[in-house]
């Protein structure tokens, strides 16, 4: 198992703050729109060096969607900043009509995503936002593992013509991928190569996943750990690869287990190599109020899961064979 | 002026042929709204705009407009092709399958003239209050114009676009509203009574005009109005009278013909009322 090691943690959110703030640097034509969330969504560095070229909607989601989708016309790339609960379920036939089915580059960014916002509960902590996204047709979706992805995922997005969905969190967590990586859309990161079974890991769940081959290391199981950073477009050839590998799939996500990363990869998987699989994700639930930490242990989305998850997937390939 | 009153009432007479004819050939689309707008429709675009028919989505440099409400495509088509956007012949396939007339105007068949999709109600305010904004960075003094139906004004959505647009001073918008009284379920004061509209724009922080919708000379004079008072730090807004189904007598002032396609003899019969202009497609 290849070594991950951090010596700083940060939240996700903010990295999408410092991606805004030299994705704004690099083109003039980068705006931003927030709907009283300036702080929340870290919006504040980019306000003070382009405030003309920032947007507060007030606490109207609707009206902030159809803007963004204004402002294309005419050449601006706009970044829509709210909750994840408000970003997609809130305004999702705005986003259908006006930015998907009109295909306007708005970039719709959403902080808060799943459980992990933790105490103010489950009307704010959206778990579908992904499939609502992923089912637009043309739009991008991704979501990124730590804050330096986030930001390099935030400053690839705006060099990247067409709707997008970046989804990203609240809470503090480790940072252990390059700062100076080239994000790449559609592209899954090898995170390490294994051979008895292949764990895809979204969003936080992936520091979780490192921790869960840490742990099946020392059980001497080799854990193939993949991130999907990008759930739409899925990267087929690096996931059908690793499968035809392992010959046995554990997804792991901050999301309801319909409609996730693990439906897509399933129904890749279904037309193209059946294989077993076990997902990691919240079984079709609301989520509650308490601590991150508490929330995922409780909705079982953390590392000591995902290794129940794959000895029991091992156990189901050792059967087939 | 660009035309006479007399020139851009000849070209609506074709135009509301047309959204007749649109309507009879497929069986089904709007033609109550698009012949009560037509008359403003063509004085925007023959007489109001500057706007230029060799399509370009940014349109940097010219005034833009949005059709909110999307049923009444009809007219809007019609207008677009008779503006020079594409060939008048297009009309034909209006709602049929491969179209790029869809039933909802889009831009997803990339049809010039068409700038976003549109047809679930209360988005369109605000797509063009972002366009507005666009121009205003992009130091482009041209406007940008909408249109939206009385009923569409029961969405939320229409009332944050308009509590927004006044607090941010967006005075390129000119917006229009046809208040023509009726809905998909009946009289708009039966359904959901929208009140005093003037006194509620006005409560908004907009500049409120007021013209008589099927009276060219009235609509030219207003739009010309409307333009003048631009640039003063208020987004304009027209409430727009008309008559449903205005210039077919048996279809107008209700709602039945909101959404209802005429048939061979009502067809013959609304031909009859409208004089053929400029050449049918």
């Amino acid at each position: 198992m290849k070594k991950y090691t951090y010596t700083d943690k940060k939240d996700t959110r903010s990295g999408f703050g410092a991606g805004l703030l030299e994705a704004g640097r690099k083109n003039d034509q980068v705006v931003a729109l927030c709907a009283d969330l300036i702080g929340s969504l870290k919006m504040n560095d980019f306000i003070k060096e382009f405030p003309e070229r920032f947007v507060q909607v007030g606490i109207a989601e609707a009206n902030m969607m159809c803007i963004a989708a204004g402002m294309t016309i005419g050449g601006k790339i706009p970044f829509t900043g709210t909750f994840a609960n408000f970003s997609t379920g809130r305004v999702y036939d705005q986003i259908r009509q006006s930015i998907a089915y009109s295909n306007k580059n708005v970039k719709v960014c959403a902080s808060h995503a799943g459980l992990t916002l933790g105490e103010d509960g489950a009307t704010h902590q959206i778990l579908e936002d992904i499939g609502l996204m992923k089912m637009l047709p043309g739009m991008t979706v991704i979501n990124p593992c730590d804050y330096n992805q986030t930001k390099a995922a935030t400053i690839a997005i705006a060099e990247h013509e067409g709707p997008v969905y970046l989804r990203f969190g609240r809470p503090v967590v480790p940072i252990f991928t390059d700062a100076d990586q080239k994000f790449e859309i559609g592209k899954a990161w090898m995170v390490n190569e294994g051979a008895d079974v292949s764990i895809f890991a979204t969003g936080h769940l992936v520091w979780e996943a490192i921790l869960a081959g840490e742990k099946l290391a020392e059980e001497g199981i080799d854990a193939e750990i993949i991130n999907i950073h990008t759930i739409k477009p899925l990267d087929a050839e690096a996931i059908l690869k690793s499968v035809a590998k392992t010959g046995c799939v554990v997804t792991a996500e901050e999301h309801n287990r319909l409609g996730g990363l693990g439906d897509s990869i399933a129904q890749l998987l279904a037309v193209n190599n059946p294989t077993p699989q076990e997902f990691v994700a919240v079984n079709d639930s609301f989520g509650e109020s308490g601590t991150p930490e508490q929330l995922m242990t409780k909705y079982g989305l953390d590392a000591a899961h995902i290794v129940l998850a794959v000895k029991k997937v091992i156990e189901r390939k050792n059967k087939n064979a | 002026m660009k035309s006479t009153i007399q020139d851009l009432e000849k070209t609506a007479s074709q135009i509301r042929r047309d959204i007749v004819r649109m309507v009879h050939a497929c069986q089904s689309g709007h033609p109550g709204g698009s012949l009560g707008c037509t008359d403003f429709f063509t004085a925007l675009y023959f007489e109001a705009m500057n706007h230029d028919p060799k399509f370009n989505m940014d349109g940097i440099g010219e005034d833009l407009f949005f059709l909110s409400n999307g049923h009444i495509s009809p007219v809007f088509y019609s207008t677009l092709a008779h503006a020079g956007y594409f060939d008048k012949a297009e009309l034909a396939t209006f709602r049929k399958l491969g179209t790029r007339l869809q039933g909802h105007p889009t831009t997803h068949e990339h049809l010039p003239g068409v700038r976003i999709a549109s047809g679930s109600l209360g988005q369109g305010l605000s797509v063009a209050i972002g366009a507005a904004l666009a121009k205003k960075l992009n130091g482009d003094k041209s406007l940008v114009y909408t249109l939206h139906g009385d009923g569409e004004l029961q969405e939320g959505q229409i009332w944050e676009a308009a509590m927004f647009a006044p607090h941010n001073k967006v005075d390129n918008l000119i917006s229009t509203i046809d208040v023509n009284g009726q809905q998909i379920d009946g009289p708009t004061n039966l359904v959901l009574s929208l009140g005093d509209l003037h006194a509620k724009w006005v409560a908004f922080g907009w500049d409120v005009l007021e013209m008589k919708g099927n009276d060219m000379a009235e609509v030219v004079k207003t739009l010309e109005l409307a333009k003048s008072r631009t640039g003063q730090g208020k987004p304009i807004m027209i409430l727009m009278h008309t008559e449903m189904g205005y210039g077919v007598d048996f279809m107008v002032g209700t709602h039945k013909w909101h959404g209802t396609a005429p048939n061979d003899e009502q067809l013959k019969s609304a031909l009859a009322q409208l004089e053929e202009t400029l050449g049918d497609y």
